[in-house]
This record gives C-alpha cells, sequence and structure tokens, in this order.
C-alpha cells in the first residue's frame, strides 16, 4: 500500500494531465448545466474555475469527484477513462463548500477517514492523521469535535481530511466562501503554499476573482456551462477572451459600439483597465474645445479626452473616479493613492484622462 | 411576542385545566393502586403496599406482563429492520412509485385499530391457520408491528432528512463504499432516532388492545387484555389498579426519554 503512494510525484511537472474533460455535457432535466466543456489540468497545477453562480462550475467539479454523471462526453483523471468510475474509486478528494465533516467523529477520526475505510492500520493511520494536522497547523485539535471548532479551524480539518492519503487531485468547492475576509486572505496564502509544497493538483471553484487571481497558476472563466477564456491570471486579465471575461474579472471599461468609435476612435468592442488611464490637469494636453472629435490621438501613442468628475471613492490604497464624458459616456479610473493628484481632480472639476493606445484592449462582445 | 397580563392568566387557566383533565385521572389509578379500601371510597382510607404485592403474586398478572414484553420487544424489533430499511431506501434512492410506498407505509397509522384488526384476523384466519400457525403471540407481533414499523419509519426519516447530504457525498469521495457510509457516517447519525423510535414503538405496542384483540388468540393474554377481561371481576379490581399504573409508568418513560432523543440534535447538526 505505502509501495503505491509514494509514487513518483516529484519535479517532473512536464506536461502530464492531471484531470481532462472531452466534450462534458451535464443536463438536468432541461437545464444544460455543462455544454460540451474541453478542460485540461497539469499536473502539479493550481487550477481555478471562474465564474458566476448558476455558471454551472460546481457541476463541473462534482463531475470530477463523481458526483454527477455526465449526460455525455468522457472525463481523464491521470490519463485514465473514470467517466463511469464511481467517487470511492477515484484519486481524487473533495473539500467540501459546507467542509462536511462527520459530527460525531473527532478531529483525528475525520481525518484518519480516508485511510479508515481502506483499512490501514490504527497506528500507521493515528500518525499520518497527526503529519497531517500538523500540515495544516491544527496539531493539539485532534480529539475535540467539529461542533467545538471555529469556521476556520473546521476548513482546515477539511483539508487535512482531504490531503491525508495524498490524492492526485484536490477539489476545493468554494472553500473560503464562508470565511471572513482577513482569515479568506490568510488562508489563500496558506492553500498557495499547501499546494505548492505536496505538489498536488488543486482544482478549485469560486466566483471571487481576487481569489482566482492570487491562487492559480492558470483560470478557466465559465459561464452559463461553457468556458470563455483559460489561461494564466494575467493573461486573462490583461488580454481577456471576450466581453465577459473582461467584466467578470476585475472591473473595466466596456467600450461598444458609437461609444467606441467616440472614445477609443475605432469601432469594435473596447476594454480599458480603470488603472491604465492617467488623470492630467486638462490644461496639460493643449485640448481643444471637445466639440467634434473629442478624443485624439497624442504623440507616442496614446489618446486623451476630457471629462467631468462625478463621483470619488476613497477606497483604502486607491482612490476611483467616476468621469463623465462630453457625449454622456462614462470612465472609471483607478488610481493609486500616491502623491501628486491633479488640481481639478474634485468633485464637478473638469479632468484630462489620457491612456497608451494598446490599453483599450479589442475584445469580441 | 408579548401578551398582555389578562390573556397571559386565562391562558395559563386553559393550559393548566387541560393538562389536569389528561393527568387527574391518571394520578387517580396511581393513588388508588395504594388505596387501603378495597371499593376505593374517596378520600382514601388511608395508603396500603397490599394491591402492589398481590399484583406481583398474581400469575394471570405477571404472565400476561410476560406476554406484552415479549410481543412488544418482537414487534420492536421487526419494526426497526423494516422500518429502517424502508426510511433508507425511500430516501436515498428515487424509484417509481417511491411516494406511493412511502404513503402506504404510513398509512396503518391512520387506519382504525379495529378494521386494521378485523383485516389481519381474517387475513390469518385464511392463510396462516390452513398451514399450521394459530392465533397466538406471533400473531400479536405480526400484527403489532404493522403499525410500530410506521414509527420507525418516521423517526429515521425525519433523522434522515436532517442529515446533510455532503456527508455521504464526502464519505463516498474518501474512498468509502456504499456499506462502509452506512455504517460509519449515516448509522451512527441515525443511532438516536432508531433509539428513540424503537421506544416509541415498544411504548405502542405495550398498551396496545384492540388490534391485539383480534390478532391473540383465546390463550394469549397482553397486559391490557388481561386488565380488560378482569375489570369486571370485584376481586380482581384492586389489582387491576396496580396493573395499570405499571402500564402508566411503563408507557410514559419511554416517551420521556424518546422525545429527549428526537430533539437531541447533535446527530443532525453541521
Amino acid at each position: 500500500m505505502a509501495e503505491t503512494e509514494t509514487r513518483a510525484r516529484t519535479g517532473t511537472t512536464t506536461t502530464r494531465t492531471a484531470v481532462r474533460l472531452e466534450a462534458v455535457t451535464k443536463d438536468f432535466g432541461t437545464v444544460r448545466a455543462v455544454d460540451a466543456v474541453d478542460l485540461t489540468v497539469r499536473e502539479g497545477e493550481f487550477f481555478s474555475l471562474l465564474g458566476p453562480s448558476g455558471s454551472g462550475k460546481t457541476t463541473l467539479l462534482r463531475l470530477v469527484a463523481g458526483f454527477e454523471q455526465p449526460t455525455a462526453g468522457r472525463i481523464e483523471l491521470a490519463g485514465d477513462d473514470v467517466t463511469a468510475t464511481p467517487p470511492n474509486r477515484r484519486d481524487a478528494h473533495t473539500v467540501f463548500q459546507d467542509y462536511a465533516l462527520f459530527p460525531h467523529m473527532s478531529v483525528e477520526q475525520n481525518v484518519a477517514y480516508a485511510l479508515t475505510v481502506r483499512g490501514v492500520r490504527k497506528a500507521e493511520r493515528l500518525a499520518r492523521a497527526r503529519e497531517a494536522l500538523t500540515t495544516v497547523r491544527l496539531d493539539g485539535f485532534a480529539d475535540r469535535r467539529p461542533a467545538e471548532l471555529s469556521g476556520g479551524q473546521r476548513q482546515r480539518v477539511a483539508l487535512a481530511r482531504a490531503l491525508v492519503d495524498r490524492p492526485a487531485v484536490l477539489l476545493l468547492d468554494e472553500p473560503l466562501g464562508a470565511l471572513d475576509l482577513a482569515l479568506r486572505q490568510e488562508m489563500q496564502t496558506e492553500l498557495k503554499e499547501l499546494q505548492r509544497t505536496t505538489g498536488i493538483t488543486f482544482l478549485l471553484v469560486t466566483h471571487d476573482q481576487d481569489e482566482a487571481l492570487t491562487m492559480s497558476d492558470r483560470i478557466a472563466v465559465v459561464r452559463d456551462g461553457r468556458v470563455e477564456q483559460t489561461g494564466p491570471p494575467v493573461e486573462v486579465y490583461e488580454r481577456p477572451a471576450t466581453a465577459f471575461v473582461a467584466g467578470f474579472v476585475g472591473t473595466t471599461n466596456l467600450l461598444r459600439g458609437e461609444a467606441a468609435v467616440r472614445v477609443v476612435g475605432r469601432p469594435g468592442t473596447f476594454s480599458i483597465r480603470p488603472e491604465r488611464i492617467l488623470l492630467t490637469d486638462p490644461a496639460e494636453p493643449p485640448a481643444e474645445p471637445p466639440a467634434e472629435p473629442p478624443a485624439e490621438p497624442l504623440p507616442g501613442g496614446r489618446r486623451a479626452v476630457t471629462g467631468r468628475i462625478t463621483d470619488i471613492v476613497h477606497a483604502g490604497a486607491h482612490t476611483r473616479f467616476t468621469i463623465a464624458l462630453p457625449h454622456g459616456d462614462r470612465l472609471t479610473v483607478l488610481r493609486q493613492n500616491l502623491d501628486g493628484l491633479p488640481q481639478s481632480a474634485r468633485l464637478d472639476g473638469e479632468i484630462g484622462l489620457s491612456w497608451d493606445e494598446k490599453d483599450a484592449f479589442p475584445v469580441p462582445s | 411576542m408579548r401578551l398582555s397580563r389578562t390573556a397571559r392568566v386565562v391562558l395559563g387557566c386553559v393550559t393548566a385545566a387541560g393538562l389536569a383533565i389528561v393527568y387527574v385521572p391518571l394520578l387517580l389509578v396511581l393513588l388508588n393502586s395504594f388505596n387501603a379500601d378495597r371499593s376505593f371510597g374517596w378520600p382514601p382510607s388511608g395508603l396500603t403496599g397490599r394491591w402492589w404485592r398481590a399484583a406481583l403474586h398474581s400469575d394471570g398478572a405477571r404472565e400476561a406482563l410476560l406476554t406484552s414484553l415479549k410481543a412488544g420487544l418482537a414487534a420492536t424489533a421487526i419494526a426497526l429492520v423494516l422500518g429502517t430499511l424502508a426510511a433508507y431506501a425511500v430516501h436515498r434512492y428515487r424509484f417509481f412509485g417511491r411516494r406511493t410506498v412511502s404513503f402506504l407505509l404510513v398509512l396503518p397509522i391512520a387506519l382504525p385499530g379495529i378494521v386494521s384488526g378485523i383485516a389481519l384476523n381474517a387475513a390469518f384466519r385464511t392463510v396462516l391457520d390452513p398451514i399450521g400457525i394459530g392465533f397466538g403471540l406471533f400473531t400479536v407481533v405480526v400484527g403489532h408491528a404493522t403499525f410500530c414499523v410506521v414509527i420507525v419509519f418516521n423517526n429515521i426519516g425525519a433523522r434522515l432528512r436532517r442529515i446533510a447530504p455532503s456527508l455521504a457525498e464526502a464519505s463516498a469521495d474518501l474512498g468509502a463504499r456504499s456499506w462502509q457510509t452506512f455504517r460509519y457516517v449515516t448509522f451512527p447519525a441515525m443511532r438516536s432516532a432508531l433509539f428513540a423510535g424503537g421506544l416509541l414503538a415498544f411504548a405502542l405496542s405495550f398498551d396496545e388492545i384492540v388490534v391485539t384483540t383480534f390478532t391473540a388468540g383465546p390463550g394469549t393474554r397482553t397486559l391490557p387484555i388481561w386488565i380488560y377481561e378482569n375489570l369486571a371481576r370485584p376481586h380482581q379490581a384492586p389489582v387491576v389498579n396496580v396493573v395499570a399504573a405499571l402500564l402508566i409508568l411503563v408507557s410514559v418513560v419511554p416517551v420521556y426519554i424518546a422525545q429527549r432523543l428526537s430533539s437531541d440534535t447533535a446527530g443532525g447538526r453541521l
């Protein structure tokens, strides 16, 4: 038993796939929750399924775990077809959103469960349960009941329980959803670290873009049962494949139709990230009366417009400005709270805006 | 909700009256079992343990008690096995006729006892009699089991609905087979419901008389039947009181414990 468990999970993180979905479709009655999804998660990767509620991301996770059977398609774990394999014979464990700790068992019994049902000897399973508890920094809690733990501690027990026999894949269903902000950020760091040190493939489901961007090696943005874009966080953020991705991952200024022509100067749909827009005093670039073409390219491929500030929200590290352009278009601008704010950056003040032309990123709508 | 002073007084009185109507007669039975006066004169001329001693030595009462215990335990055992399996099946699996099965299982408790009694009597007469199984303890047990199953089924069903479905999923996810999930997760979570259901079923069987009348043979006397038969005999009256008092105690204690167990949420929490 011990032989097979210490299987090679070393530094050879080449192109082996941990999870592969091929044209997987799942219908619930007449509702199509997952629609012909193709997905590949590489071994040792921290992969996130990011999407709004009802997008089908949890169903995808349950399909990988084996709690749901796909209506069509094929699911592979480590290269083996597991489409018809029940959950108890898949080398993947789940951390549930509600943790699903067994209430009548002690923390230790909970953590050792995967070993208990496989018939591992008591001495060994206790040793390994303690080891897993150490990994999640819960030594000394072995004899408690789940009801005697805080939310964060239960979360850790759930993690230890799922990691105790080192599955090939760990599935996490909104694992941090029930925690408060400070704890959530702490756990984000910890999860990422845990994933790095164990080398286990993590497949995480979340609706929180911060969470996905912070922890993941790659993200798949899910909407209406389809994957809209897959890629590393930087790529998904900086080069969104669709207008939906641009709007869902981070905040953005989406400009389409007439507004695109007026503001960006080209037809199409464009995304300009609010932190890419610079604020200047309107006097600085010699601004013509904003009558006909309200925007004009500046030397160096920059584009400038003027507008009126309609809202200022101070949000700690940065300030968010809402600016109305002459034709009624609105832009959101984020500015780090350093010094040297333009003098006209006050409510109702006329302000100049500029951005690099390549920051107006075209997205298929 | 805040109540006015008058409303509180009135409600208090009504509640007290309601409870008094139920419990004063029961207390009277208890008290009369110690009444020194053979014809239960009121107020009691004195208290005595004579009737309790007499009841203890009454062969008929002792035999009836034994029969009742046997019938109750056997019916409860059957109910626990069948009721649990049925509740688990109805809860765990989706199959054709699931609602119908559920309804048919619960129905016997709503049927008038006399109807069930007559039906069972006729059935036993036509089916069991020809193959040599006469009326006796066995038929009583089967008769009692029909409604005891309902109690267990309802108790276990309610508990299963309160256990988070993710618990069974988590168990399977961690590698457990179906029987292991039942053994390690589902069964412990419904253990107290099993106990409560069993106690209630036993209490129900222990004081049942209508179905018993129709399913018991001439030689089979459960405690309630024994009481009924001896009620009219003047010299047995004091002993009947003692047996009735005993019945009250044997019925109340399990129901009390069962209720405490059912409201205990430890099994279904999280």
